[in-house]
């Protein structure tokens, strides 16, 4: 006589999935990807020594993330394998991350179509080039959408406060040091404290390396490179911003735009 | 390979289903199994003659670390297939193992050994242990056995720095797998033997690098004199042994410029004393 028990429709059914995996991800902290001169540096607030949020996918392929654990887990693991399968397969030059982006997005997008609960997870694919123009960060939202990021990514519980203070300091061909205090301060809330080093997950892409790029800098080797960054992180501040407005960098195509909840047609 | 609709929901493929193992190998039988070097074919007759061949492989510890060298040639019959073959492969950042007996299937098998080492790294993020390594390779020889029989031999040699121990180890292998742990030195392939009599007596314990390396030029040079499969240094093309160093530092192969200059010194001495240096005799 009316309508079946328990009937949503379609349109209600994917906002409040959106909305259940926002929530989710956003209970947790941010993690930033960031291009600097030699690659890329992956920085997250981590007090966890095991549970890694960042790792390495293959050569010249890296992997962060956010959201519930053992959900990225398995994404990451996936990963690994859909990697080392085709590197084995074919050779290790062809294995690639907008391959490894694309299959994430297709199972995301399955999940988050087909299951009753879609995964709480956001992740990065970053790759390495061999020079600064072939490096890429791939962004993926639990939905399945790719955002194909420019220079940096950030992703998290205050991501979008977080990307905007990392869009504020980030310039093109930063040091190392540099681009870890551009990471560290966006990261922080204005006038919070800074994480420990015991409580910081640091690696790069390094394309200088041999064979394997990813690295992770953990204990002396973080402790040295914090030492280098620069003594006023107050005045690097301020003076970021006027060269980031002057240079025509294309904007981010992440953060700003609204998050794909199914709703529209295309 | 199932479509995804019969899969649990959310599963694309099998790469994401946990298999319960940080093995690529177990793994690969599993979601792609032609891809394993492994044949289930019989052949009509033995091949092992019409295949090239790669041969000698030798491998010493030295004071913290271990050095493995392999000569060049690859033989097919009485013909020699390829002078410049590369047979000593780094496996990860501190291992390496060279191959003896059926070229191609050694090639595969040290492409597939390598991933099987990475992918347990990345899987449980830490580096697996020298003896999982070693039963790891054995496991993979093993699994060849019935090509084995048939002629498509391959008989690895695995050396590693071990970092708990802070020294250099060398595993053998026979075909139905091992692992057999080596002091000191040994020798695989068809001029093992006399590579190993040369070992025998070359062989300082606690030697440097530099004196290992130059040990081992000397027991490749021996085995290649007395043995027609090993390719001796072929100075007219100037292609040189394959030399692996492997210490606290990692994995490192000699550049072609080093190498050449301890063949050279080598030439010289034997020019003079053909036989090489003379062990003294008490």
């Amino acid at each position: 006589m009316s309508m079946p028990f328990g009937y949503a429709s379609p349109e209600q059914i994917m906002r409040d999935k959106a909305d259940y995996a926002r929530k989710g991800i956003a209970r947790g902290r941010s993690v930033v990807v960031l291009q600097y001169v030699d690659g890329i540096l992956f920085v997250a607030p981590n007090p966890s020594r095991a549970l890694h949020k960042i790792s390495e996918i293959y050569d010249r392929i890296g992997f962060a993330a956010v959201g519930r654990y053992n959900e990225f887990e398995e994404l990451r693991l996936g990963g690994i394998r859909y990697a080392d399968i085709n590197g084995y397969t074919y050779d290790r030059s062809d294995v690639t991350g907008r391959g490894l982006a694309n299959l994430y997005a297709s199972n995301l997008g399955r999940i988050f179509t087909e299951s009753i609960k879609s995964l709480e997870v956001e992740v990065v694919v970053a790759e390495v080039g061999e020079t600064a123009d072939g490096d890429a960060i791939y962004r993926l939202t639990f939905d399945g959408s790719v955002f194909d990021e420019h220079g940096f990514a950030a992703m998290g519980g205050q991501a979008e406060a977080v990307a905007g203070r990392l869009k504020e300091r980030y310039r093109e061909s930063m040091s190392l040091a540099d681009a870890l205090e551009v990471a560290l301060a966006a990261l922080t809330e204005p006038g919070g404290e800074r994480p420990p080093v015991g409580q910081l997950e640091v690696a790069v892409l390094d394309r200088n390396r041999e064979h394997r790029k990813f690295l992770r800098l953990t204990g002396a080797r973080l402790e040295r490179l914090l030492a280098q960054t620069p003594a006023q992180p107050a005045s690097s501040s301020e003076a970021a911003p006027p060269s980031s407005g002057g240079k025509a960098t294309p904007p981010p195509t992440g953060p700003d735009g609204d998050v794909d909840d199914g709703s529209s047609p295309l | 390979m199932a479509s995804h609709r019969d899969l649990p929901v959310g599963l694309v493929n099998q790469l994401f289903s946990n298999t319960g193992s940080s093995s690529f190998t177990e793994f690969l039988s599993s979601y792609a199994p032609q891809l394993l070097p492994q044949r289930d074919e019989v052949l009509a007759t033995p091949i092992g003659d019409q295949v090239p061949h790669a041969t000698t492989i030798v491998a010493a510890t030295f004071a913290g670390g271990v050095i493995m060298a392999g000569d060049r040639r690859a033989t097919s019959g009485n013909i020699i297939s390829q002078r410049d073959v590369q047979k000593v492969f780094r496996t990860d950042d501190y291992s390496c193992m060279g191959i003896a007996g059926t070229a191609s299937t050694g090639l595969e098998f040290a492409r597939l050994f390598r991933v099987e080492l990475e992918h347990y790294e990345k899987l449980e993020g830490r580096t697996m242990s020298v003896a999982g390594k070693a039963n790891r390779l054995a496991t993979m020889i093993r699994g060849n056995l019935a090509m084995a029989m048939q002629g498509l031999v391959v008989v690895p040699l695995f050396a590693a720095y071990d970092p708990d121990r802070d020294e250099g180890r060398i595993f053998s292998y026979d075909v139905a797998g091992g692992p057999y742990e080596r002091e000191r030195f040994d020798a695989i392939g068809s001029g093992s033997i006399f590579a190993r009599g040369s070992l025998k007596k070359l062989y300082r314990d606690g030697a440097s690098a530099d004196d290992m390396t130059m040990t081992l030029i000397q027991a490749l040079y021996d085995a290649a004199d007395d043995d027609s499969a090993t390719g001796g240094p072929d100075v007219t093309r100037k292609i040189w042994p394959i030399v692996g160093v492997i210490d606290a530092d990692g994995f490192r192969c000699l550049t072609d410029e080093q190498v050449a200059g301890y063949v050279e010194r080598m030439l010289d001495a034997r020019m003079i004393s053909p036989d090489g240096p003379i062990a003294p005799l008490r």
